[in-house]
């Protein structure tokens, strides 16, 4: 069987293409180019750097197996860039890999699969992919520190279908100790945490190039519409939150909301933070909708438990127990034990 | 699988008489050039011998001849060495230039040099009326290129020179045009050539710098090439230059017709399926600059490559994934992301036409 298995040069991928390799399948390596500097240069610091397309090729030499650098970039700046910037301009926390994972990774390289006369797309997620009652189900991984499935909750049967998660089924200090057998170089390689696009975690230069005008000041109010300070752009802000607010009122404050036009945002107590429930749009299933009023367990953010909830029919989930900082723009992923269900966008 | 090569516009096999003929010079002949002792004798002999050779084979004199380490440093010792001669003086030249010599003109502009660059038309040939209005008194230099090493396309360079008429000094970077066309030093005043574009080895090429033309160095240094390019001398990659260049001079008129012959085949079995982005007289006759319709050619590449044909976009950045061609962009090409190039050598056979025909068909999805 021809695979075509998206390498970042990161070690999960690495081991991805290594176990297609063992499986006796003819593997094709590719990195995606999704983002470059002003002359087309590949960025020096964060994901999809030149040195990480680097350790993809000579872990694809290594292999013996063909490897390309794909342009993406196109696709990603109007599929990923561009609604980053418009969700942090109306006051929003994006979550820019989940959109990556829709509208450019699982759409453009299944197509591109096709085109390489490949029968699979493989990628080193940590997330399973298994037959069972005539359906495919995506669970979690079996490394529940490392577990990815909420950043692919938006795919649906036909991409199922064709995908493999080969480290899903493995630990992450497993997938280091394959790596570190078979002698590829990205064994002791650590882990990216940044934004790709973005590196060393330093958002704000880019908004303030992007999006300068979420990133000018405005200022801070309390629910009941006293104004206690100042901010420096609402960029830095999202529901939830607690640190970094610059003012002492006694009791802590966390963000309640950002109003993006007034460039406003409001702090309240804890008990101002509590949702009952939330609204979701652009919601897709893996498999069949959940059932109105059927339970459910939603992940509302990338790292944090899954809480018991219901559906309600209607694109609204509501939680068993009240929940803090749902916030606008961020996933949220349905669960049905370690099965995902589906997931959309938090309104 | 054996590789059906038709990317020798980016680069050429070594012509078995230039491997022979580098052979000594990596092993008992190790000498440095600049020296007084016997072995550095031989090697300088050699050297200077190779000079003599290229300078034979393009009409001018050996002191004319000046030893890099290839096309960009040519292009980069043209452009920068005569614009940063003497304070800075400005240079003129056109979009679809080799990026070393429009990133060495944006080095000079950046210096506080005054560059222009002239626009060209929708088959990449640039105006030499254009070229010499642009020129103004504080030009010095105008840059143009023999052939374009992406689409293949010849630029006007005889009526060039009669528009200029001496106003500036005028280079060409002939490093694409060499292996096929009668390129001669009569009228330019600097030529840029790279060895391995011609069956010669790499990371070895020549600058033609005419006897009076004032040039500062880029690379400072021992003051080797008499003060022209500093650094020891590649001895073994100057001879093998001086042989794949008289090879290439010698079999030049059987190039021009067995590769052409190639080529033309190439695309006569291509039938409708692709068309030329500039008509054949207007190029260099071992390239094949083609557009597949509703094909994206990052895709048509890796499917040639899984069927064992190497061909090129032409313009890619240095992680090998495909970018936009500046020269297609100048030119106003429709699609610029659906060309492809295929180009021909001395080592390309009938076969390779035939079989790299088929390849593209397939590749494209249009059944044999």
């Amino acid at each position: 069987m021809r695979v075509l298995v998206a390498m970042s040069g990161g070690v999960d991928s690495s081991v991805a293409a290594a176990r297609m390799v063992a499986e006796g399948d003819e593997v094709i390596g590719v990195t995606l180019k999704l983002w470059a500097g002003p002359k087309g240069e590949m960025p020096t610091a964060g994901c999809c750097t030149v040195s990480d397309s680097e350790d993809a090729r000579r872990v694809a030499a290594q292999l013996d197996i063909p490897y390309y650098v794909l342009d993406y970039t196109e696709d990603f700046s109007i599929g990923v860039i561009d609604g980053f910037v418009s969700d942090y301009l109306s006051g929003r926390t994006p979550n820019p890999c989940v959109e990556c994972n829709r509208t450019v990774k699982f759409s453009r390289l299944m197509a591109q699969a096709t085109e390489f006369d490949c029968e699979l797309v493989v990628t080193g997620h940590y997330a399973r992919v298994d037959r069972h009652d005539g359906r495919y189900r995506l669970r979690r991984g079996a490394d529940s520190a490392k577990d990815q499935s909420y950043v692919l909750s938006m795919l649906g049967q036909d991409q199922l279908a064709r995908l493999r998660f080969p480290v899903g089924d493995l630990e992450k200090t497993e997938v280091r100790a394959i790596a570190a057998d078979l002698g590829l170089r990205t064994a002791y390689k650590a882990e990216s945490m940044d934004i790709c696009f973005v590196g060393r975690g330093d958002y704000r230069s880019f908004l303030r190039v992007q999006a300068p005008d979420a990133v000018e000041p405005g200022v801070l109010v309390t629910v009941d519409g006293r104004e206690v300070g100042v901010h420096d752009g609402i960029a830095g802000f999202t529901v939830g939150q607690r640190r970094g607010l610059g003012v002492a009122l006694g009791e802590p404050h966390y963000v309640v909301d950002v109003d993006a036009p007034t460039r406003t945002v409001t702090i309240g107590t804890r008990d101002h933070l509590a949702s009952e429930r939330l609204e979701l749009t652009n919601v897709t299933w893996t498999h069949a909708p959940l059932a109105s009023g059927e339970s459910t367990l939603v992940q509302y953010r990338a790292h944090a438990e899954a809480v018991d909830a219901v559906w309600n029919g209607d694109g609204t989930v509501t939680f068993v127990d009240p929940q803090m900082a749902v916030a606008p723009g961020q996933t949220a992923a349905l669960y049905r034990h370690d099965e995902v269900l589906g997931g959309g966008i938090i309104t | 699988m054996t590789d059906t090569y038709l990317d020798h516009a980016a680069t050429t096999p070594l012509r078995p008489e230039v491997r022979e003929a580098m052979e000594p010079f990596a092993g008992d002949a190790y000498g440095n050039a600049s020296g007084s002792h016997g072995v550095s004798r031989r090697a300088k002999n050699a050297l200077e011998e190779a000079r003599e050779r290229v300078a034979g084979a393009l009409g001018c004199r050996p002191r004319e001849i000046v030893f890099t380490a290839g096309g960009t440093e040519a292009d980069n010792l043209a452009i920068k060495g005569v614009a940063l001669s003497d304070g800075i003086g400005g240079v003129v030249t056109v979009a679809t230039e080799h990026e070393a010599v429009l990133e060495s003109a944006d080095f000079v502009r950046r210096l506080g040099g005054e560059v222009k660059v002239v626009g060209v038309d929708r088959f990449g040939r640039v105006d030499p009326q254009e070229i010499a209005t642009a020129v103004t008194g504080d030009t010095r230099l105008v840059s143009v290129m023999w052939a374009n090493n992406e689409t293949g396309t010849l630029q006007p360079l005889a009526a060039l020179k009669g528009e200029l008429a001496g106003r500036a000094l005028l280079h060409t970077d002939a490093v694409q045009a060499f292996i096929s066309e009668e390129v001669s030093v009569e009228g330019v005043d600097l030529l840029s050539l790279a060895a391995h574009k011609f069956g010669g080895p790499k990371g070895v090429g020549v600058l033609y710098v005419r006897d009076g033309v004032r040039l500062e160095p880029v690379l400072h240094g021992g003051g080797q090439e008499l003060g022209r390019r500093s650094g020891t001398h590649n001895v073994a990659g100057a001879v093998g230059l001086a042989t794949a260049v008289e090879v290439s001079v010698a079999e030049r008129q059987a190039f021009r017709a067995r590769v052409g012959g190639i080529r033309r085949r190439f695309e006569s079995l291509l039938g409708g399926l692709a068309a030329r982005t500039v008509p054949p007289d207007l190029t260099l006759v071992q390239h094949a600059h083609l557009r597949v319709a509703g094909r994206r050619n990052e895709t048509m590449l890796v499917r040639l490559d899984q069927r064992g044909v190497a061909a090129s976009s032409a313009s890619a950045c240095q992680s090998g994934a495909s970018t936009v061609s500046h020269v297609l962009q100048a030119m106003g090409v429709e699609a610029p992301r659906e060309h492809l190039r295929f180009s021909f050598g001395w080592s390309s056979t009938m076969e390779d036409a035939e079989i790299a025909a088929a390849a593209l068909k397939e590749a494209a999805g249009v059944p044999a």
